[in-house]
């Protein structure tokens, strides 16, 4: 279906998002990834994902309180939704089926060549 | 203790607030500012920086900017105002079709406008790149003859001194001046030909020059030159022209005491490459030059303290006083100014007075663009108001919401205001895509001024002024409508709403028609005065200028080399081009002439084949010929002399010129030397092989043309070598006599195909909105058993009587205006009745054919169909 084709980086995003449970706004999740993936990623390029995230329904936010850090402004905090946990299981499932899948010889002939 | 902690770049954080809705913006930024501190810790301040630009400007995209709600309350007048503009743009991209005819109409007519309104602009600035423009003036003559007062531009070379001493306190400056023409001008074996011209030094203060090298004094050195910056680099390259010797014409030795900026285009003197003093010429010029040569210009500059008039008056018995003891009294010449605000527009002369000249076609043109752009404002006129019974309910709702009239026609003035904008750019680009095959065809090198602000505000100002106009009748219109009415649904448009409209209609077709019959007429005229008889044949003809004397002392060898090359059927000479006789004289004295009369004849000196070559018909008599030595002294007379000379037998008579006399030989057919609209006017042939100034041959028709000017410029250059071989096919300088004419009708047919295009979009436009609004009337006829041919006549004949009554409109008021248009010229056509028939039924048809491309539609419609709906 449409709304449940997850991107690359829309996938990256959501893994994220869980990894930070309870702390994930913008600034953190960007943090997250350049950390896990060591590329440095764009602020917009995250945001506009999580908006797609949202409507989705993949995820939720709500504005969370105020810090000194961030000059007094709220941040959005958002959360995997039992949908969006579902959907990062099935990815998961189907990649492991389809390692599953790949035949031993398969490795076996790339050596040989 | 904490630094004072490290800002972003601001100017970012502004756009990210302008951009983002704010609800976003205060966690973009927290998070912005987050990692913004973050990063000086771990790649520095600048990396940081750059990060948080970068990460501004990729939150600037689409889906972040969209606003999902207004959180906060906004001033009502704005909202209104997007919300008209947003209705706006709905009703544009709902009913495309009426939209498109509506902006591509409108476009045309403001292109048109704008593409007219540039050109008067550039004929009204022309020579006004001059410091002293409204000082400076030519002086002109008028003088009596026989036939009428004619006024010369030219003067003798003894009225500048004689103003500079007698009138003196009148003038800041006087220069005499030759015209100006093509010289020679050579250093050491480089070579180069350039208009230039022989002026008194008190011109270099006239034109206040802007002197790149030298001083503007330079000029009263006797054999100096001034050289333009053009020409001073293509002569001396980047080398230092100044006090240099260059040769002039191969005759003079002068010496470069000044370059001056080149002169500003689009003015008289655009061209003037380089000036010599008029004494370098003086020297050479006959010693019999009196007040009666008026071979030279006089250019003055009029003293501060006083006006053109004045000064005008004051001089206009300049040359009389002097001339009150000679032959010359009785030209009875007035001397007057011309200013040179006036020399471009107001150039021509009637019977001593001002005639107008180049204005009026800047009048003309101006009338045409706004009529053009009249007839767009109609068709948006006419359309929106045609569609105003289908907005009649928004109408009605919003003032039942509470609107007064006043927001409605704001609103529709803003509804207007947004596809005149459209059309604005559309029509811009428009003129940009025009303006080099518009410069080619109106021969100017006009530019669109986008760095001038009066353009801008022009433009701007236009564009309002047209959104005003074009959208004052529906914001009225609509407006009215009682909300009442409108909502019950018991509105009814009355039966006169459709008047005006009818009326726009009528006023439309009105200037359509009577563009298109004015540029059939002025074809007309055109083409009549192509095949008046010329009375020579032009086939094959070229001519060359002479520049050398040798070829004038060496004619004779040089003719006969020309003729033994085979490819050149006959050569001869004449003092001035065949096709452009200016040499006049007077003071001819023959049997029965009314003494003292003041007579003028165009002369023209050739030598002996010319008329052999020319093929002019004899009427009378015999050609010149070498056998008759005593043809030397012989006249032959055109056809129009002998009239209006009186002579009853002109064959024998003798006419004394000056103290010689001469014999009448031969009578030809009249030759049109001059104007084509214009009667020919009498003229003298004679023999001279001295003041000859062209020569013009006839090359084999059988033989190729460029192969034989590649053997006549081989022998021409050994008799001058250094000037360039520069020919002129003789049929070509003869058509030019019509290029004005024919720029006008072309620019004017243009201009009219637009108007009636521009015309029927919007009768088809109103056509297919009558359609629409009659479709269940059609519906019920056909069930009734009406014919398709039926329906197509009820429904056209409405649209066709519009136009025969334009037709009735524009007929008679086209004759009468193009009927004067016509008696300006001498040699004029009649206007003939076919044009009006042709014009009529050609209107008829465009109209038939508009309308019923959607009234054929209409009655071919299924009844059931159209009917079903209710």
């Amino acid at each position: 279906m449409k709304g449940t084709y997850l991107g690359e980086f829309e996938e990256v995003v959501l893994l994220a998002v869980a990894i930070r449970a309870g702390d994930a706004y913008g600034a953190a999740v960007v943090n997250e990834i350049e950390q896990q993936m060591g590329r440095s990623v764009n602020l917009g390029a995250v945001h506009s994902a999580l908006n797609r995230l949202q409507e989705k329904g993949l995820v939720s936010s709500e504005m969370g309180g105020m810090t000194a850090e961030r000059g007094g402004r709220r941040k959005r905090l958002y959360s995997v939704t039992a949908y969006g946990r579902r959907a990062l299981e099935e990815i998961r499932q189907l990649r492991n089926q389809m390692w599953d899948a790949i035949p031993g010889t398969a490795w076996g002939q790339l050596n040989m060549q | 203790m904490n630094p004072r902690p490290i800002e972003p770049p601001r100017w970012a954080t502004h756009l990210l607030h302008l951009f983002l809705p704010d609800h976003r913006a205060e966690e973009l930024e927290g998070d912005l500012n987050e990692l913004f501190q973050q990063r000086i810790h771990e790649v520095g301040v600048a990396q940081a920086r750059w990060r948080y630009v970068r990460d501004v400007a990729s939150l600037l995209r689409p889906s972040l900017i969209k606003r999902e709600q207004y959180d906060y309350h906004r001033p009502t007048n704005t909202t209104m105002l997007r919300n008209y503009f947003k209705v706006a743009f709905r009703n544009l991209t709902k009913y495309k079709g009426y939209s498109a005819i509506n902006i591509a109409g409108l476009a045309t007519g403001m292109a048109v406008a704008l593409l007219i309104g540039l050109w008067v602009w550039n004929e009204f600035a022309y020579n006004k790149g001059y410091a002293n423009y409204d000082r400076i003036a030519l002086v002109m003559q008028n003088q009596t003859f026989d036939d009428g007062v004619k006024t010369w531009t030219g003067q003798a070379m003894q009225l500048g001194p004689e103003l500079k001493s007698s009138y003196g306190s009148h003038f800041k400056y006087v220069a005499t001046a030759e015209y100006p023409g093509n010289h020679l001008l050579m250093l050491g074996t480089k070579k180069i030909t350039s208009i230039g011209n022989f002026m008194e030094p008190d011109i270099t203060e006239m034109l206040a020059l802007k002197m790149l090298k030298g001083t503007r004094s330079g000029l009263t050195d006797p054999s100096s030159i001034l050289l333009s910056e053009t020409t001073a680099k293509s002569l001396f390259g980047d080398t230092d022209p100044l006090n240099k010797t260059i040769t002039l014409d191969k005759k003079w030795a002068v010496k470069v005491t000044g370059v001056y900026a080149d002169l500003p285009a689009n003015s008289t003197f655009q061209e003037l490459t380089f000036i010599a003093p008029f004494a370098l010429k003086k020297k050479d010029l006959p010693e019999w030059l009196g007040w009666g040569n008026s071979w030279f210009q006089t250019f003055v500059q009029i003293a501060d303290n006083t006006t053109m008039e004045t000064v005008s008056v004051a001089i206009k018995d300049a040359k009389l006083n002097k001339v009150k003891n000679s032959d010359d009294a009785r030209f009875k010449p007035v001397v007057f100014l011309l200013p040179m605000s006036r020399w471009h527009l107001y150039s021509e002369f009637k019977e001593g007075i001002n005639v107008g000249g180049q204005i009026q076609y800047v009048r003309l043109f101006s009338l045409i663009g706004f009529f053009v752009l009249l007839l767009a404002c109609i068709n948006f006129m006419n359309l929106s108001t045609a569609r105003s019974e289908k907005r009649a309910r928004e109408v009605g709702v919003r003032k039942a919401i509470g609107s007064v009239r006043q927001q409605i026609m704001l609103q529709f003035f803003s509804e207007s205001l947004l596809i005149v904008c459209i059309s604005f750019v559309l029509a811009l680009l428009f003129v940009v895509l025009c303006l080099p095959a518009f410069n080619a065809v109106a021969n100017r090198h006009i530019a669109m001024p986008w760095s001038n602000p009066l353009f801008w505000i022009v433009a701007i100002g236009f564009s309002l002024f047209t959104s005003f106009i074009a959208g004052s009748y529906p914001a009225i219109y609509l407006s009215s409508f009682q909300p009442v009415k409108v909502l019950k649904g018991t509105f009814r448009v009355g039966r006169f709403a459709a008047l005006p409209r009818k009326v726009l209609v009528v006023i439309q077709f009105t200037v359509s028609i009577t563009l298109i019959i004015g540029t059939l007429i002025v074809f007309q005229q055109i083409e009549f005065a192509k095949n008046r008889p010329v009375g020579y044949s032009r086939a094959n003809l070229v001519s060359i200028p002479i520049r050398s004397d040798a070829l004038i002392t060496r004619f004779a060898t040089f003719r006969d080399e020309l003729l033994n090359t085979g490819v050149i059927e006959e050569v001869a000479a004449t003092d001035s081009p065949v096709t452009n006789t200016g040499v006049t004289n007077s003071g001819f004295d023959w049997r029965g002439k009314i003494p003292n009369s003041a007579d003028e004849f165009v002369t023209l000196r050739v030598t002996h084949e010319f008329g052999k070559m020319v093929n002019w018909q004899i009427k009378e008599g015999r050609d010149f010929s070498k056998e008759f030595t005593t043809d030397s002294t012989g006249f032959v007379l055109n056809e129009a002399a002998v009239a209006y000379m009186g002579l009853k037998k002109p064959i024998g008579e003798i006419v004394k010129w000056g103290d010689q006399s001469f014999k009448v030989i031969g009578v030809v057919k009249n030759l049109i030397t001059q104007s084509p609209y214009d009667p020919v006017r009498q003229t003298i042939f004679v023999i001279n092989y001295k003041r000859l100034n062209l020569i013009t041959f006839k090359i084999n028709p059988t033989k190729s043309a460029s192969e034989a000017l590649a053997k006549v410029e081989t022998i021409y250059k050994r008799y001058d070598p250094d000037n360039s071989f520069d020919y002129k096919f003789v049929d070509q300088e003869y058509a030019k006599k019509f290029g004005e004419e024919e720029r006008i009708g072309k620019l004017a047919s243009f201009f009219a195909i637009l108007a009636i295009f521009i015309s029927c979009l919007g009768l088809f436009g109103l056509a297919s909105f009558v359609m629409e609004q009659r479709t269940k009337e059609i519906g019920i006829r056909k069930v009734m058993g009406a014919s398709v041919s039926n329906l197509w006549q009820l429904l056209s004949k409405d649209f066709v009587l519009l136009v025969i009554i334009s037709l009735f409109i524009a007929i008679p008021a086209t004759w009468y205006y193009m009927q004067n248009w016509v008696q300006q010229y001498t040699y004029h056509t009649e206007i003939s009745w076919w044009i009006f028939a042709l014009s009529g039924f050609g209107a008829l048809l465009i109209t038939l054919l508009t309308v019923s491309f959607q009234s054929v539609k209409a009655a071919l419609m299924n009844p059931i169909k159209s009917l079903r709906s209710e």
